[in-house]
């Protein structure tokens, strides 16, 4: 039978090895982060050393003589993800709106349960959606239409050119706004939902309509939170893999038209990462990896910082 | 008075209330629609067989049995290894280091691994350990789900144990109770359903995740359970079938999503169910 004195000796190690164990997981969490940089950063060395900075700005991608570019990748994530945004966030704002403002109290669980089952459903249903059903759609009717009313415009003449593929970057973007919708939808709404009542009576008891209240009163006062819940959005649309590797063509190279297959980053990595042979084409995929992984690491610290602020002065 | 301005505003305040309702049943149909597609294309290939057979070559039947086990397998080796990592670390910034620097920068940190592509995820594991073992394994499958389910139950573990009250861990620390014990005994208990639902939402997280899987489990025609080989899963399995051309793969797929769809959306439901029963109590 152990004395007294050990036994409280055991439970104080006990006590200090489980804080220790803790405290050196949640460091772990910082260092995974580090490895995962470091690792891209090593694996993308021999492509970088081969290539520089024209890397960057070649959009040449040939496996066959190894001459790697990034240019096409990189334009094709920023203009599906512009795409899906300027859809995305207007409607997105507009349906948060509702749900705050206009929809009736015993309606406002289910809608806003339903959108958040919805933000959760897994991308590649949104491209086996995309492929089958959205992309044949928007040959047959929805394309033809374009490039018949804007064939005489002269600008948007070159950006609705070309044949009506189906697949390409516009299917992209509209398959990357249906996705980040959900999100946006539900970030704006809880923070709409952060406005004092005070604010809002006030104004209304000024003889503001909804819209003005909306306007005047919400929106500023929310502004920062909001700007965070749409570049959350864009955090996702940026690195979203699977819903845009099924509809969006996979051709390296810069086309003006819209309508034209083009890639992405993470289109090409899931395209070709199994399939590429020597060295420098897998250091090449992974140095596209890294790009990605920096530009959505920008955008969701901004993200997360804005919505900081707003949660810091909620505590405040 | 100026009756026009009147007007005027009252005529924008319709068009915006218009707008806003025309967004809301645009938003939510075309959701509806997709799901609706889902369901009429999923459950028109649905049958025994689905759960009973091995994938088939092209133009032959089959079902996904190999694909599902694949992916039940890795799921639970993935939440095995990231679950007591989640669950620590939430506890360090929830308990020890609430008011600590420490755990505001693992915090942002980790709000954004929480949201990071899950490609990289991929391209990580390829790297540290695909490349050094030379071969795909559904060990590196797991580990890459693992990466993803650590930041979710990290999230949820420490929200829920800062909802425990305060005089509850008081109490038992005036018993004189050593901290450790305190957390294990009372925290613990007390914040069950939250950390259930955390890890309830990662399984619902990584159970449709593709692009992690593509280049670490890689994918399997047949019957594995090699922890060291290859090995399929239904994402996997889901995105060579539906960019195949051939009809009874393409069937197969659109079965696959909807088991995976339904799945993701049950977990979902009983984690609001966990959540909710706890709080009307």
């Amino acid at each position: 039978m152990p004395s007294r004195a050990q036994v409280l000796v055991r439970m104080r190690l006990a006590d200090k090895a489980f804080q220790h164990l803790t405290h050196a997981t949640a460091l772990a969490v910082l260092g995974l982060l580090g490895c995962i940089i470091v690792s891209l950063v090593i694996g993308s060395l021999p492509a970088l050393r081969a290539f520089g900075f024209d890397f960057l700005v070649t959009q040449k991608w040939n496996p066959v003589t190894e001459r790697f570019g990034a240019l096409a990748p990189i334009y094709g994530t920023l203009i599906t993800s512009l795409i899906a945004m300027a859809i995305a966030v207007p409607l997105g704002l507009f349906v948060a709106m509702f749900l705050t403002e206009l929809c009736p109290l015993w309606l406002r669980r289910p809608i806003g349960i339903a959108v958040e089952l919805l933000a959760g459903i897994p991308s590649i249903i949104y491209g086996i959606w995309g492929l089958f059903v959205f992309a044949p759609f928007l040959q047959s009717h929805v394309q033809p239409l374009l490039i018949d009313t804007f064939g005489e415009v002269p600008i948007l003449s070159s950006l609705f050119a070309g044949p009506p593929y189906g697949i390409g970057t516009l299917t992209a973007g509209l398959i990357l706004a249906i996705m980040v919708l959900p999100f946006i939808t539900s970030i704006s709404r809880d923070v709409f939902d952060t406005v004092p009542a005070v604010l809002k009576e006030s104004a209304y008891g000024l003889g503001c309509t909804t819209w003005e209240v909306f306007r005047n009163v919400v929106l500023p006062y929310t502004r920062v939170g909001v700007i965070g819940g749409v570049m959350l959005g864009l955090g996702r649309a940026l690195g979203e893999t699977m819903a845009v590797t099924f509809v969006i063509g996979n051709a390296h190279k810069i086309a003006p038209s819209i309508l034209a297959p083009g890639t992405t980053i993470s289109a090409t990595i899931a395209n070709e990462f199994t399939e590429a042979v020597g060295d420098l084409y897998t250091s090449s995929l992974i140095a596209l990896g890294l790009i990605l992984f920096a530009i959505t690491l920008v955008v969701l610290a901004v993200a997360r910082y804005l919505l900081l602020r707003v949660e810091r002065r909620l505590g405040a | 008075m100026d009756v026009s301005l009147y007007r005027r505003r009252r005529r924008r305040n319709w068009m915006a209330m218009f707008l806003s309702l025309a967004a809301t049943l645009v938003g939510l149909g075309w959701l509806v629609l997709i799901l609706g597609v889902l369901l009429w294309e999923g459950f028109s290939g649905l049958s025994l067989k689905v759960f009973t057979e091995m994938t088939p070559p092209p133009g032959a039947d089959g079902g996904l049995l190999n694909p599902i086990a694949g992916s039940l397998i890795m799921t639970v080796l993935a939440v095995l290894f990231g679950t007591p990592v989640g669950i620590l670390a939430g506890t360090y910034m929830a308990e020890y280091g609430r008011y600590a620097r420490t755990t505001s920068v693992v915090r942002f940190i980790n709000d954004i691994l929480l949201s990071a592509p899950s490609i990289i995820v991929g391209l990580f594991i390829y790297e540290v350990m695909v490349a050094q073992m030379g071969h795909f394994s559904a060990w590196a499958g797991a580990v890459a789900l693992a990466v993803i389910v650590v930041p979710v139950v990290i999230r949820t573990t420490e929200d829920m144990l800062l909802l425990v009250p305060n005089p509850l861990r008081e109490a038992a620390a005036a018993l004189g109770i050593p901290r450790a014990y305190i957390i294990r005994h009372v925290a613990y208990r007390a914040a069950k359903a939250g950390i259930v639902t955390g890890v309830l939402l990662a399984i619902a997280r990584i159970s449709g995740e593709t692009a992690p899987l593509l280049f670490t489990a890689l994918n399997n025609q047949f019957w594995s359970h090699n922890l060291n080989a290859p090995m399929a899963s239904l994402p996997a399995v889901i995105f060579q079938f539906a960019l195949s051309p051939y009809a009874d793969w393409q069937k197969l797929a659109w079965t696959g999503a909807l088991i995976i769809t339904l799945a993701v959306l049950t977990l979902s439901i009983v984690a609001r169910v966990v959540t909710g029963s706890r709080r009307q109590s």
